[in-house]
């Protein structure tokens, strides 16, 4: 599935639309996230990835895992985007009997590769999948994983960072969301990270650092990281939490907070609006 | 009735670490099984899976020393479709990493074998910190996951197979010292099926692992007594075989338990579970009395921390003594 930039901004703000309306429907959940996040999920289902909605078990797909199971919201979105099911489906998030459950679970939902929600379980994860595809020589396969910044706290990234650096992973890209929150407060006063780059390069890491908001970008640098051989590739992605919502952007309270229902009915008039604005720069 | 090595209660019985049979178990499963993996944290020699290492070595995953990651790998060869079987000591796997296997391999069902040695205070002198005793209790809460505790080094062989076969995660568990081999070639294992090593009426002792040869013992031993004692091996802590435990509490009316583990949330646990629920006799249990080990050796140790043959053997007389006072 191969969408044009254009057709990926119009995905990106469909998939911040089913956000909003299904955090408010559950009640609860995190909301900074999944918006924050919304424009690369877009361009990986809408141009990056090789997979087939219908056929979610294809042995050769690539495999996104999800390491910071909690930004789920935008997974689901952009299943559904995609036609993993159907989109009404999305309501019934964090409900009693739901698919969807507040953290995603491999065996409920296709297109799901992996449980999450305890941090960094996923990194390793996508590693185990490399190794597997390395191991068997399979070459045109890729897995990605996506990971949150907060989460590169945890002392199991770097074990499995460690793991892809020794075995020159070159199948697989890690993308961080570099938003600086996390549930306690901003990144660098809970417990800084920076400098991110340095770090993953000591690794033997090749790094890319795009905007996360920059859908050429982010797509430029996802095909870079396939021309790289002998090693692993991570983007980070510098982003916007809450991005496409004024009043949550930037702000870490929305980390883990879903919106009322004025909050939401403000958030869809503006993320419509910004609707409005991608069809006038087509014109 | 399961057919027993005739040397048992012998000085000159054979004798094998359970470790060894996993590391045999593994190169009869690699050999009809190409998807079998087996990954270490820089612990080949010792979980005994350096055969597999030499024969195998586009298969094989050293991790180094971190045992989280190692999970996590595994559950990710798992679920692209490998049979990962994850090498390592119990108290830092599953120990260290619970979390990964609950999430990582329980919850999303990845068909990861894990094999923990150097569990019980038999792992001697390297003391507390390396004894796993614990291993059973945190495994064995786990949905999805079945629990073995081969009792020698033939059986821990067979349930290396077995569990290959078998779809689904697995954790077993294995010992670092050379212990006596009961069972033999010809003695059946099935997973999730108790086997009764000895016939008795008065009462019965169930248990699992290596320790299970001090309870023959002293069942011979209470025989002169005449005190007629069954013994039955469940090996299988989860999914446990309560038709075996009820039948046998039936006809015994009187049950000891015994394992080389915790008394709390172990073997004997399960099998009061199955009891309380099911059909309530006395039990006496023989296990680690809520203590840490430390140094020294193997037989030292089972007889300090009461799972040797006198230990059992009083458990015996008191558990027929409740039964009788009835």
């Amino acid at each position: 599935m191969k969408l044009s930039i254009n057709e990926i901004k119009y995905k990106a703000n469909d998939i911040r639309q089913d956000i909003v309306q299904m955090l408010l429907e559950a009640g609860s959940g995190h909301s900074a996230g999944p918006l924050g996040m919304a424009d690369i999920f877009a361009c990986l289902y809408f141009s990056v990835l090789n997979h087939d909605p219908k056929r979610p078990k294809l042995e050769e797909r690539d495999r996104l895992v999800l390491s910071c199971g909690h930004i789920c919201p935008v997974l689901y979105a952009s299943l559904a985007e995609a036609g993993y099911f159907m989109k009404d489906e999305l309501k019934t998030l964090r409900k009693f009997g739901t698919r969807l459950h507040g953290h995603p679970h491999n065996l409920s939902l296709p297109g799901i590769e992996t449980s999450s929600g305890p941090l960094a379980q996923g990194a390793s994860q996508a590693v185990g999948m490399a190794y597997g595809l390395y191991m068997d020589r399979k070459k045109s396969q890729r897995v990605y994983l996506i990971m949150s910044d907060g989460e590169q706290q945890e002392g199991q990234v770097w074990e499995a960072i460690m793991f892809a650096g020794k075995y020159k992973l070159h199948n697989l890209t890690a993308i961080i969301d570099r938003n600086n929150i996390q549930i306690d407060g901003y990144t660098e006063d809970v417990m800084p990270l920076d400098n991110l780059k340095a770090k993953y390069e000591a690794f033997n890491w090749h790094v890319l650092e795009v905007d996360g908001h920059n859908h050429q970008a982010i797509i430029n640098a996802c095909m870079e990281a396939k021309a790289i051989y002998e090693k692993p590739t991570v983007i980070i992605a510098h982003t916007i939490p809450g991005k496409g919502v004024d009043f949550m952007e930037g702000d870490f309270k929305w980390h883990g907070s879903p919106p009322n229902k004025e909050q939401a009915k403000v958030a869809l008039e503006e993320l419509r609006t910004l609707r409005g604005q991608i069809d006038s720069e087509h014109k | 009735m399961t057919y027993l090595n005739p040397k048992i209660g012998n000085s000159d019985i054979e004798q094998e670490p359970t470790r060894k049979g996993y590391g045999l178990g593994l190169l009869d499963l690699a050999a009809i099984d190409e998807n079998v993996v087996v990954l270490t944290a820089d612990l080949a020699e010792s979980t005994m899976v350096l055969d597999f290492a030499k024969k195998y070595p586009e298969r094989f995953v050293e991790c180094g020393v971190a045992e989280q990651n190692m999970m996590g790998v595994a559950a990710g060869l798992a679920l692209y479709g490998k049979v990962p079987f994850v090498s390592s000591y119990a108290t830092f796997s599953p120990g260290r990493n619970w979390d990964q296997l609950r999430v990582s391999v329980c919850y999303s069902m990845a068909n990861v074998k894990i094999a923990g040695a150097h569990t019980g205070v038999t792992v001697g002198p390297d003391g507390a910190t390396h004894q796993a005793l614990e291993d059973v209790a945190i495994t064995r809460v786990l949905p999805n996951l079945t629990v073995v505790v081969p009792c020698d080094a033939l059986e821990a062989r067979k349930a290396t197979v077995a569990l290959g076969k078998m779809a689904g995660p697995a954790y077993f568990r294995l010992g670092r010292s050379k212990t006596p081999i009961i069972t033999t070639n010809s003695s059946s294992f099935t997973v999730g099926k108790a086997e009764v090593f000895k016939d008795g009426s008065d009462v019965v002792i169930i248990g699992s692992g290596p320790v299970l040869y001090n309870a023959l013992v002293a069942a011979a031993e209470m025989e002169k007594e005449n005190v007629s004692c069954m013994v039955i091996n469940n090996h299988t802590i989860k999914p446990i075989d309560s038709e075996t435990i009820i039948e046998a509490a039936k006809k015994c009316k009187a049950v000891v338990t015994v394992e080389e583990h915790q008394t709390m949330a172990g073997c004997g646990s399960a099998v009061c579970e199955v009891l309380a629920q099911n059909f309530p006799v006395p039990v006496e249990m023989v296990g680690m009395p809520n203590s840490f080990g430390e140094s020294g050796q193997p037989e030292e140790l089972i007889e300090k921390y009461c799972m040797g043959i006198k230990s059992i053997k009083a458990a015996i007389r008191k558990v027929i003594s409740r039964k009788n006072s009835k």
